[in-house]
């Protein structure tokens, strides 16, 4: 993992934050339910542990298979399957389904979960993890040794949420005391195809330098 | 179809929704009588400022016979910017339009002439029945998971139970019906939430075969016409209490809580009591604090019946010599300050302060028609009316509030028998003060709807009855 690896990681993270899907807006929905910060500021750990959990899987998959597969391989079937889902995202006229708006911390985490799972926020990552240069030589650092494959991964998707973290709650905390909720109606572009867009990049990426 | 920016007709709170321009256009659900025309949705030019301003502008026939339009609503309103499911980027742009006779669930596109929508989809009562298990579609919210239709009647000749069927956003297809635990619920007619509370309320009318002929007096004084409302757990989709208002309180039908999100307390229209023709308003809130706290009902507004000669009533009222109220619609104002009530029996629109809502204020009344009384509108001082304000309709920003007069074909028979004609009404208000004033401008009637009754009223880009807040 190089610093560009870690500062792409993070730049993710943070365009994960700045999504209202993603969180920040539930956050702020309860904060005004409640008329109460606290209500907002507790809604966001169990928010970003439930994105951690969904990107973990994904690049914990990646590094585990990384240390045991030829990356070349990997990377294309990864900018594959990244190039499918980001035009499924584009195309697809499905929208995420959740009722309820009363959740409990666990149910908040399972809903981000499923929020990010559905959006690939996972496999956003890919391109970072695919084609971050591979350890090699005696000097590889401990993290390459096989039993403990898994840690590079996990510690991106650390890395990438605390990113996504710190800028969701900067951002929710902004539209909560600041700025209001009035912002949506202007500012609430459509993400969503953006967000295809990227995975999309990010798979050709992938495919590119593979 | 989806949009770079939210539809800015979506508001994430009801506060904001206030201050939302006037509506240019209204849509009204019409409908034949005989079932020999088609139904239609007739579409009203509602800006002051254009020549044709209170009249007819636009016209768009079903394709079969027999539906009887009733209620209407939108694909999408401003639950869409909920966050745990957002989609704020769909359109406002299809009425969903069920008709109540015929089970048939229409689809119309007001873009790209608003003026002039255009059908495209039929969903047919197969659907509703095979999918759902209902007939009789009546209510439609946009919920932020699907659209919400509730339904009279069962399927396949059955009279129930009642309930809701969940329509996808973008297909329309009916994905099946809500419940997953009706319990006693087996009546059913409207259905409304607290959306930040996970609760869903419904009322009760009665079967198809309780309505479709008519009133049916041995029943009424049975007392064997709704007299419950039910709460349920929106996201679980079950049946959490039924709350009786007594047996001799029948027909608890429009369903209108708060708009705003923090609250949870809503006002039903009671048609009538039994035991002396009055009409009445509850309001529903919680028994106690806490979210789990037990739901409760209080009886809030009485409206007495009017003494009147019998010789001048229809059949089914002369035993009594008094004309009812007939609580058949209220509505809340987008604010939650004023509520208005029809009573189409004596043919008044009321008006009262809600600030407290433990405690109505009348503020306002405006006479036009009613059973006895046939009150006239200033635009035609010479007409009597029969019919009287019924679907009421109130703008966002709470000035305007339309009335239509036909309540349901063999009902309108049976109060109005010579006829209930066909004439709808606007009011200005006062947002401060209160007060409601007939807009001697604007009276569409008669042949404006070339012989069709009308019924609901839906304003462009919203109302005070098409949209639910997520934030406060």
């Amino acid at each position: 993992m190089t610093a560009t690896t870690w500062l792409t990681l993070a730049a993710l993270g943070a365009f994960h934050g700045l999504n209202p899907a993603m969180g920040w807006l539930l956050a702020v929905a309860r904060g005004l339910q409640e008329r109460d910060r606290w209500a907002l500021l507790r809604a966001l750990p169990p928010i970003a542990a439930g994105h951690l959990a969904s990107v973990a899987v994904v690049a914990t998959a990646v590094t585990v298979t990384r240390s045991v597969t030829a990356s070349t391989a990997l990377a294309v079937a990864g900018g594959v399957v990244l190039v499918g889902f980001g035009l499924w995202r584009l195309l697809s006229r499905r929208h995420f389904r959740w009722a309820g708006m009363r959740l409990s911390s666990a149910q908040l985490a399972g809903w981000s979960f499923l929020m990010s799972s559905a959006h690939g926020a996972g496999l956003m990552l890919l391109p970072v993890l695919v084609t971050a240069p591979a350890p090699t030589g005696p000097h590889a650092g401990h993290l390459a040794a096989a039993p403990v494959g898994a840690l590079p991964g996990l510690a991106a998707a650390g890395v990438h949420t605390v990113a996504m973290f710190g800028t969701a709650l900067v951002v929710a905390v902004l539209v909560y005391e600041v700025v209001g909720v009035g912002v949506l109606r202007r500012a609430w572009f459509n993400v969503d195809r953006l967000w295809a867009g990227v995975l999309v990049a990010a798979g050709l990426v992938t495919l590119i330098r593979a | 179809m989806t949009r770079w920016t939210p539809d800015p007709t979506f508001y994430p709170s009801p506060t904001q929704a206030t201050t939302a321009p006037p509506e240019k256009l209204a849509y009204v659900a019409a409908f034949d009588r005989t079932a020999t025309r088609p139904d239609a949705i007739a579409v009203l030019d509602t800006d002051p400022d254009s020549p044709d301003y209170g009249r007819v502008v636009g016209w768009t026939d079903l394709p079969y016979l027999g539906d009887e339009l009733h209620h209407f609503g939108w694909n999408a309103c401003s639950s869409a910017l909920c966050p745990t499911a957002p989609h704020p980027h769909v359109e406002r742009r299809y009425l969903i339009v069920p008709g109540l006779r015929s089970s048939r669930i229409h689809v119309l596109d007001t873009q790209p002439d608003p003026r002039q929508p255009k059908l495209v989809k039929v969903i047919g009562p197969e659907e509703l029945a095979e999918k759902a298990g209902y007939s009789r579609p009546h209510t439609v919210h946009c919920g932020p998971d699907g659209i919400y239709l509730s339904a009279l009647g069962g399927a396949d000749g059955r009279e129930g139970p009642g309930g809701i069927a969940v329509l996808d956003h973008t297909t329309f297809d009916v994905r099946g019906a809500w419940e997953s635990d009706r319990g006693p619920q087996f009546l059913a007619y409207d259905v409304w939430w607290h959306l930040n509370h996970d609760v869903l309320v419904t009322s009760e009318w009665g079967t198809p075969s309780m309505i479709e002929d008519g009133i049916v007096g041995e029943l009424l004084l049975g007392r064997k016409y709704g007299h419950a409302i039910h709460f349920w757990d929106l996201a679980k989709r079950r049946h959490v209490q039924r709350v009786d208002l007594g047996d001799q309180y029948q027909m608890p039908l429009e369903l209108r809580p708060a708009h705003d999100p923090t609250k949870t307390y809503g006002f039903v229209g009671v048609v009538i009591s039994v035991e002396d023709l009055s009409a009445s308003v509850w309001l529903w809130h919680r028994d106690g604090d806490g979210p789990d706290a037990p739901w409760a009902v209080t009886r809030v507004i009485d409206i007495p019946a009017e003494p009147a000669d019998p010789a001048d009533l229809p059949d089914l009222l002369t035993p009594f010599g008094a004309v009812p109220p007939l609580v058949t619609d209220i509505d809340l104002s987008v604010d939650d300050r004023f509520l208005y009530v029809s009573c189409w029996g004596t043919g008044e629109l009321r008006q009262y302060d809600v600030s407290d809502p433990f405690h109505p204020v009348l503020t306002g009344s405006v006479r036009l028609g009613g059973i006895v009384r046939r009150a006239t509108h200033p635009a035609a001082p010479d007409q009597p009316l029969a019919g009287g304000p019924q679907m009421v309709e109130v703008s966002r920003d709470g000035r305007r509030v339309y009335v239509s007069n036909s309540l349901y074909g063999s009902w309108d028979d049976q109060f109005y028998p010579d006829g209930v004609g066909a004439w709808l009404a606007k009011l200005d208000v006062d947002p401060q003060a209160g007060g409601l004033t007939p807009d001697p401008r604007f009276f569409p009637h008669g042949d404006e709807f070339r012989g069709l009754r009308v019924h609901q009223t839906r304003l462009q880009g919203g109302d005070a009855s098409s949209d639910s807040y997520c934030f406060p």
